[in-house]
């Protein structure tokens, strides 16, 4: 068989939605991209914890406490599923670890901004995670197996993590003053970020093309931020706030909302390192990574030393 | 035919580690393990995907944190993913075909009077 007629095959598989698996024929590029955007994923999620993690200690009740705790382990979770999907693409773990931490690979701009009161869990919770599930969700249908598989199981979880931040932000909407203003000065600081989460528009994102032949994606940015818009737009008028664009306008024709421009220098900025958060979230996750090499060591050497006492107790 | 070309990466979800693509994994990675869950009492174990571990106890305790959070399962299995051996799926026509022409091994095959009961 020569590669051409790999190709085809492996089109038409994609074609009639046919999952590609492990170890099935694909084309070098549909692996490296796949390996790219998963391994991103993951370390979006891993990442992801930090922000959030910030407010854990200081959740103002022990409910709320107790939520934050179990979406953050969720997060985790997350990483875990994606980064076991990239793993059967031919890619360490170490390695993807070894991206990260060297800068290599990039992670969801999001998480590069700061959590400066409690009403940023609520509107992480809302704007963010509701801005990735509206990713995730065409993603459980993505071209390769073990990809849609971690989806799956991702969406699952994801909707009780954006459901518990709208509630969070309902209850400062109904509070006092300064609690409304928390939640409004919350919403104004993440709108812009979240919506710039589905990456640039696609005139400016070359690899989309591709990507949709190969039904990795099945939307393209554009598609899902509008969506993403048109549904927030509509939501907070039940928090009885207002998004940070005087431009957000429904237009009748469309069916759908239009919106202001997005400030593409400021999404580029932070790409490229410059967040307002970007060097002091990479710090924390090599540091904890330096951290628990002891007690991955430890755990290598008791699993050698069981062994070898069960191997001695069999003799 | 030239399979030169044809590279595989059995990592994860099947296994054979050993046997796979270019690994740049040092020593200190801990083992791959695949893991299978049953869900309730009188279901099947089914994959659900592979996490790394030191042994199978650690094994088994991630599995627990990673997959069932949710009361997702009721029983864990963990497999080391290199002792996983896979079905080629380039042999999969031949290794398949031979059933397609069996058709009689389904009970439609069989054209019997609608008169008949109980069959
Ligand atoms: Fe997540
Ligand atoms: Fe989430």
């Amino acid at each position: 068989m020569h590669v051409h007629d790999l190709e085809t095959t492996f089109q038409d598989k994609i074609d009639n939605e046919i999952r590609i698996e492990p170890k099935d024929w694909m084309p070098e590029k549909y692996r490296q991209t796949l390996i790219r955007q998963i391994s991103q994923h993951a370390h979006s999620e891993i990442v992801g914890m930090l922000p959030e993690g910030n407010w854990i200690s200081r959740a103002p009740s022990l409910r709320r406490k107790a939520i934050l705790l179990a979406k953050v382990q969720d997060e985790a979770g997350h990483g875990l599923y994606l980064y076991s999907a990239a793993e059967t693409l031919g890619i360490s773990r170490e390695e993807m670890y070894d991206q990260l931490h060297t800068g290599k690979a990039k992670y969801s701009s999001i998480f590069n901004y700061p959590t400066l009161t409690w009403a940023d869990v609520g509107a992480i919770g809302w704007l963010v995670d509701g801005a990735a599930i509206m990713n995730q969700v065409p993603l459980c249908r993505t071209s390769y197996g073990p990809y849609a598989r971690a989806m799956v199981r991702v969406c699952k979880e994801e909707s009780f993590h954006q459901r518990q931040g709208f509630e969070a932000l309902l209850h400062l909407s109904r509070g006092t003053e300064d609690q409304k203003k928390m939640c409004q000065d919350a919403i104004d600081r993440w709108w812009w970020p979240s919506v710039m989460m589905f990456g640039p528009s696609d005139d400016e994102s070359p690899n989309t093309a591709l990507s949709m032949k190969w039904r990795i994606k099945r939307f393209t940015n554009d598609e899902l931020r509008q969506k993403f818009v048109d549904v927030c737009a509509e939501q907070v008028k039940i928090l009885g706030m207002t998004l940070p664009d005087p431009d957000l306008k429904w237009n009748e024709e469309k069916g759908h909302y239009d919106f202001g421009k997005i400030n593409w220098e400021e999404f580029w900025n932070v790409v490229s390192g410059n967040g307002p958060c970007n060097k002091q979230r990479l710090d924390t996750r090599k540091k904890a990574w330096e951290n628990g090499a002891w007690v991955r060591e430890a755990a290598t050497a008791h699993a050698e030393k069981r062994k070898a006492k069960e191997a001695v107790q069999a003799a | 035919m030239n399979t030169n070309f044809i590279k595989k990466f059995l990592y994860g979800d099947y296994g054979e580690i050993k046997a796979g693509g270019p690994s740049s994994a040092k020593k200190t990675e801990w083992p791959l393990w695949e893991i299978f869950i049953r869900s309730k009492q009188g279901l099947d174990h089914k994959h659900v995907g592979s996490l790394h571990a030191a042994d199978a106890q650690m094994a088994i305790e991630n599995a627990r944190d990673v997959y069932t959070r949710r009361m997702e399962g009721v029983s864990i299995w963990v497999v080391e993913s290199k002792n996983i051996h896979a079905s080629n799926p380039d042999e999969a026509e031949a290794l398949y075909d031979p059933a397609n022409d069996k058709v009689y091994r389904h009970p439609t095959f069989y054209d019997l009077p609608d008169e008949l009961k109980h069959m």
